[in-house]
């Protein structure tokens, strides 16, 4: 007892709080890494920065401004929010389709599992971009298989109508990861309930309304919020197979960050884009958020 | 109908649909392999099949060489990149997890909230200042801006599927261990680190193929060729190909992910249960 009074007020907290040490790596990075760079961010977005001119004097919302009236700026939002819409409720809702029915008493599970999860394992990588690109070529395979089925050769890459698809395909196509997530969902659904439905008389497609996806909804929510904050930050696969073109149909917003800020060194303009692309990711996430207790089920919910 | 035709159709329907998506996802992968070993741009471009005529590996061959650089030059830069991300990328991230796990200190529920929401934090608002702060000690042209930031925990998805394992797992060990009198240090080192060793080997396995895939981080930071990892490499062989020959750059593609799918074969069911465990980004 005697020791513990003599102990200073530092050793006491030491004792209680040891467990803050080990979180200390991670603290450190997060304010070196995360935090600082996170308001520094908004800071600059506030100037007019350019790394290789001497004075950043402060504009208050002027980047904010010439983004806004910049129609080339605007239109990139556009665009990163088609690219967002098409491609989420596409993975999402194909993921989900074929986690259903793998589902079933199927054979070779493990073998279709692997199939469909190495996209997702490469998709993000330079290799599987340059495939696609060459795949989308106007002589290319998509173009070969299409004059199979007697259709017309498209100008995938070159036609602004054409090239945010295949840069969406790509995306859409690595639905695995999204998959086994709703896999290992589905396999948590009680078969009794199933067994219930189908005695009242439910058919498959009801089944799956209304019993499998109110029990899983907290995995599509997940899938959900995870998905569009990646789906909004898409650089590779603009960069490397369209380089934002033809005709700036493809030039998302994160492409556009990288160009003012590494290629003209607007660092105050690029600032501000990325500012207001968090901000578009942030509303949504806090979107999900909230809304999640109108439509999201977690059984150890009182009801 | 009957039920039984009903039940024979529907399965049928199911193996078709299983099959047919299964063939739109592999068979770009089988034609890449199938493209760099045909003989020249003729023969990809004048059939749908894959299989070469006759296979050769002479694209591979005369690829390696295509910058002056070997492409194992790139490719030995790619995993001096990658390994020591991963090793950081691991211990930091048992460490904080055990740390949130395990004790209790002031602000905890707050920072285990902060952390939480890194998760949602998006890169591209992080990119410039980062870029800035690195630039000012230098680091630019180097990998420590790559590699660095991997030893302070700055993967949260790791931290958050690590203390999920650790919560779930009995203490009763670590407190009989107390009892003998080891200190919390040697406890996460000779009794938490083995039992959570599944979700390490998911940690690791994640890290390594991420980082390997990793195309924007060199590309902001490495400016010298001969840095380049395999990624900056191939984009720069694929740029600078005048003339195109498909099967040279479709060759050193296949080289590329090599390693990544080697190393998911041989993890895959770790692997798979690791995002089903905790879900996961991708």
């Amino acid at each position: 007892m005697t020791n513990e009074i003599r102990k200073t007020p530092w050793q006491r907290f030491w004792k209680k709080n040891h467990g803050l040490i080990y979180i200390l790596p991670w603290l450190l990075g997060f304010l070196f890494f995360k935090f600082y760079p996170f308001l520094s961010s908004f800071w600059y977005s506030l100037k007019d920065f350019n790394l290789f001119k001497g004075d950043a004097p402060f504009i208050g919302m002027g980047n904010y401004k010439t983004i806004l009236e910049t129609k080339k700026y605007v239109t990139a939002y556009k665009i990163t929010f088609q690219y967002a819409f098409l491609t989420v409720p596409l993975k999402l809702g194909f993921s989900l389709f074929i986690a259903y029915i793998l589902n079933f008493r199927i054979k070779f599970v493990k073998f279709f599992r692997t199939v469909y999860y190495i996209p997702s394992i490469l998709g993000g990588s330079v290799a599987v971009s340059i495939v696609w690109k060459f795949l989308f070529q106007s002589e290319g395979l998509i173009n070969k298989i299409l004059g199979l089925f007697g259709g017309e050769a498209v100008n995938w890459l070159g036609s602004p109508k054409y090239a945010l698809w295949v840069i969406s395909l790509l995306h859409v196509w690595q639905f695995g990861s999204a998959m086994v997530i709703f896999l290992a969902a589905l396999k948590g659904v009680p078969q009794d309930l199933y067994e219930a439905a189908a005695i009242d008389g439910a058919g498959k497609w009801r089944q799956f309304f209304s019993v499998t996806v109110p029990l899983i909804t907290p995995v599509i929510f997940y899938n959900l919020v995870t998905q569009l904050c990646n789906a909004f930050q898409e650089f590779n696969s603009a960069y490397i197979i369209t380089k934002g073109g033809p005709l700036g149909s493809t030039t998302l917003i994160s492409l556009l960050v990288y160009q003012n800020a590494f290629k003209s060194y607007e660092m105050g303009l690029a600032c501000a884009m990325a500012w207001i692309l968090f901000v578009i990711v942030a509303a949504f996430t806090l979107i999900a958020f909230v809304s999640q207790k109108y439509w999201v089920y977690y059984s150890d919910e009182e009801r | 109908m009957s039920k039984k035709t009903r039940e024979t159709i529907s399965v049928v329907l199911r193996y078709a649909v299983l099959v047919a998506v299964g063939v739109v996802m592999f068979y770009p992968m089988l034609w890449m392999v199938g493209a760099s070993l045909k003989a020249d741009n003729n023969e990809i471009y004048s059939t749908i099949s894959f299989i070469p005529k006759h296979p050769s590996f002479q694209a591979y061959v005369k690829g390696w060489t295509a910058t002056g650089f070997n492409f194992s030059h790139f490719m030995i830069n790619t995993y001096l990149i990658v390994l020591p991300k991963v090793v950081g990328a691991v211990i930091s991230s048992v460490i904080t997890a055990y740390g949130f796990s395990r004790f209790q200190f002031v602000g905890k529920t707050f920072l285990f909230a902060v952390l939480m929401s890194t998760l949602f934090l998006p890169q591209v608002v992080l990119n410039i200042p980062q870029f800035l702060l690195f630039t000012g000690i230098g680091w630019v042209d180097t990998y420590k801006p790559l590699i660095v930031p991997a030893f302070f925990a700055n993967e949260p998805y790791f931290v958050f599927m690590l203390v999920q394992f650790m919560r779930s797992v009995s203490r009763e060990m670590e407190e009989a261990a107390e009892i003998d009198g080891c200190n919390s240090f040697q406890r996460l080192v000779y009794i938490v680190t083995p039992i959570v060793k599944p979700a390490i080997v998911s940690c690791a396995l994640f890290q390594f193929m991420w980082s390997s895939n990793d195309f924007q981080g060199p590309l902001i930071y490495i400016n010298t060729v001969s840095k380049y990892p395999a990624s900056l490499g191939l984009r720069l062989i694929a740029d600078s190909e005048t003339g195109f020959e498909w099967n040279k750059i479709l060759a050193l593609s296949v080289i590329s992910i090599l390693p990544t799918l080697i190393v998911f074969f041989m993890a895959q069911d770790q692997f798979v249960e690791g995002i089903a465990a905790g879900g996961v980004k991708g």
